[in-house]
């Protein structure tokens, strides 16, 4: 079996491009361009070099020693918080503003929830010197403050989406209308392995170079390529599809999903896709998600608004139904804990999305010698508020 | 033969109207249905609410919004309408994206479709390749026609493509742009009309999008069978009330 995308846009049954014909020239444009764009020497060249001198890249492969004495296995942190604007969305929107670039595209907007992919995308347009329109659900808007300024420091213009729930998957549709209302000259920064084919793929392979990272990294550590578990938070997926990409088609890597719970997966408060989604469509791809019996789509919850998603990608739908990725899921209270937990053990203050990756340990047991690696995602700093909140700093 | 293609023979230009099922009230659908055939509308989009309807601008999306508030869902609306022809006989599409019929069951969906003697579907995002591949021949076993959509993008040899696989009219976008989004056509509307009416396809046009008075309505069907108005009428409905239909309807088609 694969796990990668084949030529028709699915992984397994779920992909495809469920978008209306307004936006098939834009989609379709992207399609037959994204692969031979991303060949070329000169494309690659100026990607690698903006990973490594903007960026900060490689991204330290960290042993945790005392973490790892705590749950008596080898522990290893992917370092993607020590990152430019402080996560692993900056990867992807490097690549997708060099792709905009040669496709001609003077004009980028984007969606962002939290607001992380929306100072990342403010960050490469302010660095190329291309207009800037960030959708925001106003909701977030008001509980993510820091963020909107900063992406206004750097000259984007964020919309506040004020249809439906008013949130990330609103902000998405706004994007997404704003494409088909401005179908030549702009680029979509799609923010994960969402949205309709191209963009998982697309996105997945520019953020594959945590995987491949990874691979050298460790043979340096502990003498060879292969982890015996790569873990990573899952909200759309791009964190976690960049540190399984080179070792999807490895089945003695074993992979591990981490969803938000929420406040529990029967709450009726929780972003747990996997356990709580079925198969429908959801901005323009086929994969799982959250909705009612009668298919319209639910507003998830989790403390961590990046992980706030009804959907995931479709390489994730296809890596939980064909049991290649174990997902498990994470509460509210758990993903702060094993977020302090790693403050106090290793000095890193943790992005609560990766905190939920960090809660596994207490969920799991590894054993002493196995070798696991943990994507962090990024970096504390956005959540300060929300970490001062919950333990009454 | 469908209705639509019965209508579609008929030596006048088409004057189609989308409302949104279950908006303002829940129990309206069947109300504007038989207020709209009553007035002369030639044609009726059923609009099936969706939480996230993409193609929509903002008039439709809180129309949606509002509807599913009021309780509509697909099975709602199947009951509503499971009389209508009773009453009218003028054509009726169900207008709707494509997650809530995936989840009702596509094949139940169509199969509804037939008893309640529902013509056709516009499903603005089901891809006309997945279209072809895998449910093409569960329409026609139901009899149902499926419309799609053109647009000013869409290339010469994808609009002959769509229209090899039509078998009712095709839906001509009138400009890049969600509903509602503009009003009024410039040069660049009527040059695309031209141009589609230049091609001589197989299926007739109707022109969507930006369509909102006499004006509009008069201009577009200068080069197509007809016309749908939809933002303009949902927002007539919010403002005006179900029972000033009749006034609607008579300003476009004085
Ligand atoms: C730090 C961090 N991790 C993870 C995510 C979740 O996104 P994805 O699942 O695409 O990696 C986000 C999204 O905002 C994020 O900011």
């Amino acid at each position: 079996m694969s796990y990668n995308v084949n030529e028709k846009g699915y992984y397994g049954k779920f992909g495809g491009a469920f978008i209306p014909e307004m936006l098939y020239p834009n989609v379709e444009e992207l399609r037959q361009n994204y692969l031979k764009v991303m060949a070329e020497p000169e494309f690659q060249k100026e990607f690698n070099q903006l990973l490594k001198d903007y960026v900060g890249r490689p991204s330290p492969l960290y042993f945790t020693k005392r973490l790892s004495e705590k749950y008596n296995t080898k522990i290893y942190l992917k370092r993607e918080d020590l990152n430019h604007t402080g996560a692993h969305k900056i990867n992807n929107t490097i690549g997708q503003i060099l792709m905009a670039k040669r496709l001609g595209k003077n004009r980028i907007i984007a969606e962002t929830g939290a607001g992380q992919h929306g100072v990342a995308t403010a960050t490469v347009c302010a660095l190329m010197g291309l207009e800037c329109i960030v959708y925001m659900g106003e909701i977030d808007i008001a509980r993510q403050a820091p963020n909107v300024a900063r992406m206004k420091m750097l000259g984007a213009t964020v919309v506040p989406a004020t249809s439906g729930s008013k949130t990330l998957k609103d902000a998405t549709n706004e994007a997404i209308r704003d494409w088909i209302n401005n179908p030549i000259d702009t680029h979509y920064i799609i923010g994960s392995v969402v949205g309709p084919h191209p963009y998982p793929d697309m996105v997945a392979r520019f953020q594959a170079i945590i995987s491949e990272e990874i691979k050298w990294q460790l043979q340096e550590h502990e003498g060879t390529t292969k982890p015996d578990y790569v873990v990573a938070c899952v909200g759309g997926g791009s964190n976690a599809a960049g540190a399984y990409y080179h070792f999807l088609d490895d089945e003695d890597v074993q992979l591990i999903a981490v969803e938000a719970a929420g406040l529990g997966v029967d709450s009726g408060e929780s972003a747990a896709t996997s356990v709580l989604g079925r198969e429908g469509i959801i901005h323009g791809s086929k994969t799982l998600l959250m909705q009612t019996n009668d298919g319209q789509i639910t507003e998830p919850y989790s403390i961590s608004a990046g992980l706030d998603y009804p959907g995931v990608g479709p390489m994730h739908a296809h890596l939980y139904k064909s049991g290649r990725a174990e997902f498990i899921s994470i509460t509210d209270d758990d993903a702060m804990t094993a977020g302090l937990e790693l403050c106090k053990l290793e000095g890193i203050i943790p992005a609560i999305e990766s905190s939920h990756a960090l809660a596994i340990f207490e969920k799991k047991q590894f054993q002493p010698n196995d070798i696991v690696v943990v994507s962090l995602s990024g970096r504390g700093d956005k959540d300060l508020e929300t970490y001062i909140k919950h333990f009454k700093l | 033969m469908n209705k639509i293609n019965q209508k579609l023979q008929e030596d006048k230009k088409l004057l189609s109207i989308y409302f949104t099922a279950g908006y303002p009230n829940i129990d309206d659908t069947v109300n504007i249905i038989q207020n709209l055939e009553n007035n002369g509308v030639d044609m009726i989009e059923i609009g099936l609410p969706f939480s996230d309807p993409l193609a929509d601008g903002p008039t439709i999306q809180a129309s949606s919004t509002q509807a599913l508030k009021n309780g509509m869902t697909t099975e709602v609306l199947f009951n509503q309408l499971k009389d209508i022809r009773k009453s009218v006989n003028i054509p009726l599409i169900i207008m709707g994206y494509f997650n809530p019929m995936l989840q009702y069951g596509v094949e139940a969906f169509c199969k509804k479709c037939q008893e309640i003697e529902i013509d056709g579907l516009i499903i603005p995002d089901l891809p006309v390749d997945v279209y072809h591949d895998e449910y093409k021949a569960t329409f026609e076993k139901y009899g149902l026609i499926n419309v799609f959509l053109i647009t000013p993008q869409t290339s010469d040899e994808r609009i002959r493509y769509i229209d090899s696989i039509s078998n009712g009219f095709i839906y001509m976008v009138s400009s890049a742009s969600t509903t509602g989004a503009k009003s009024g056509f410039g040069d660049e509307q009527t040059n695309y009309f031209e141009r589609i009416a230049n091609m001589n396809l197989n299926n007739p046009q109707i022109i969507g999008f930006g369509i909102s008075n006499n004006e509009t309505f008069t201009q577009a069907t200068k080069y197509a069978k007809g016309a749908i108005i939809g933002s303009a009428f949902v927002k007539h409905v919010t403002n005006g009330g179900v029972e000033t239909i009749n006034e609607f309807v008579k300003k476009i088609l004085i």
